[in-house]
């Protein structure tokens, strides 16, 4: 079997699978997360926007992740696979909170 | 401007007007007997005269070199303005203090071009960080490996000059969700050890990035902890806390205690609640040097408070 043909098999069983990434979007402007709280399927990937002319950090409330400091424009992106609620702050304004509950 | 000062600490309405007067450019800060008095309060004959019995330094602060959005593009240019203003102060100063957010993005090119900037001036300067000093993946790893080589944990630590004590602390790290700026206990035991020696005396200066007094906890400008490591210093005659992250000037005085804030040298933020935000403030191009500035701070012997002269970078 060539590589084309391997590659093209693979192709086809993720697309038999039914999966389909699905993708959400958190805003964050004028020092507040859009929405401050977002509910997802399992498997999404959630990416943040920085819309401020200051930066910016995705911290877990519990620091199990973190962004770097992102500057105006720039984004973070991280999947969530299991079901449960993520609590995050920004690094440098911490009164600036957002929950994503994840749930089938 | 001044937040409803009371009139307990030798403070008067009328020193809280002069400062808003002088608001806009920077402090300069003469410690005469104790207090930090802004040396544009005095005249030029007693400016000499704290020059024979006291010193002065300068407080700077918030200068985020790499900052460049539309609020003031030359962040670069209005910190070398800076320089220049210190350079010509009627008084030498003895030391430059800088409150934080030295840089914009904690990048190994930005504490380079400000060292730079700032060595212009001739001065020692002692550092304390800001949150954008410490947003490196070593989590100021790289702020500690140019200013942190005589500290303690994230970069706290003291000297004395000439019978004044100065406190340098750090309430920008491992901040905690939903909370403001944080001193944490580690730093505030130290902070008990370190004035154990001290005669009540002993004029004390603190200074730090963000506020030390809950000035608008909305926007987390205020530190969660420092009400207990101000209880440290009740016992002292004259104490006096520097604080930038606000970039605007602000002060109030409680007994013993005088609270500043510095101007920033790059752009100016909201008062609070006056905006949705406190992101950068765009003004007009040709208003914009008279909301930025250096503080000047007197210490003269045997006179309190110390005298805080903030000066623009140009009138407003």
């Amino acid at each position: 079997m060539s590589r084309l043909r391997i590659v093209l098999s693979l192709v086809l069983i993720v697309a038999a699978s039914g999966v389909r990434a699905q993708e959400a979007v958190i805003h964050i402007d004028n020092f507040t997360f859009n929405p401050a709280e977002l509910t997802i399927k399992p498997g999404t990937t959630v990416t943040w926007m920085n819309g401020d002319d200051i930066p910016h950090s995705i911290v877990e409330t519990n620091a199990r992740f973190h962004s770097r400091a992102l500057d105006t424009g720039e984004v973070f992106t991280m999947t969530f696979a299991d079901a449960g609620e993520i609590g995050y702050f920004c690094g440098l304004h911490p009164h600036m909170k957002g929950k994503i509950i994840v749930k089938p | 401007m001044t937040d409803k000062p009371d009139d307990h600490g030798g403070v008067t309405r009328r020193h809280a007007l002069e400062c808003m007067i002088w608001a806009g450019t920077g402090v300069l800060w003469t410690v005469a007997g104790g207090v930090p008095k802004s040396i544009g309060l005095l005249g030029n004959a007693e400016a000499a005269e704290t020059a024979a019995k006291g010193f002065t330094f300068v407080q700077i602060s918030d200068s985020h070199i790499g900052f460049n959005k539309p609020a003031n593009p030359h962040a670069a240019d209005t910190l070398q303005e800076a320089m220049d203003h210190v350079k010509a102060l009627p008084v030498k100063p003895s030391f430059m203090l800088h409150t934080g957010d030295i840089t914009h993005l904690s990048k190994a090119e930005e504490f380079d071009n400000a060292a730079q900037l700032i060595g212009s001036a001739g001065l020692d300067v002692h550092y304390v960080p800001g949150e954008h000093d410490i947003v490196d993946e070593g989590a100021g790893k790289a702020y500690r490996a140019r200013y942190g080589k005589k500290t303690k944990g994230t970069g706290w630590y003291s000297f004395d000059q000439d019978g004044v004590h100065f406190i340098g602390l750090v309430n920008v790290a491992n901040l905690k969700a939903g909370g403001l700026g944080s001193l944490g206990a580690e730093q505030i035991k130290w902070l008990e050890d370190d004035l154990k020696a001290l005669k009540d005396s002993t004029p004390i200066v603190v200074f730090a990035h963000i506020p030390l007094w809950t000035v608008y906890p909305e926007w987390g400008w205020g530190t969660e902890d420092a009400a207990v490591a101000l209880g440290y210093l009740k016992r002292f005659g004259s104490v006096t806390v520097l604080n930038g992250h606000i970039h605007q000037l602000m002060q109030k005085v409680e007994g013993n205690v005088t609270f500043h804030t510095a101007r920033s040298t790059a752009f100016p933020q909201p008062a609070p609640g006056a905006a949705p935000s406190p992101g950068p403030m765009l003004v007009p191009a040709e208003k914009l040097r008279g909301v930025l500035g250096i503080a000047d701070v007197t210490f003269r012997q045997g006179r309190a408070p110390l005298a805080i002269t903030d000066y623009a970078l140009a009138p407003s």
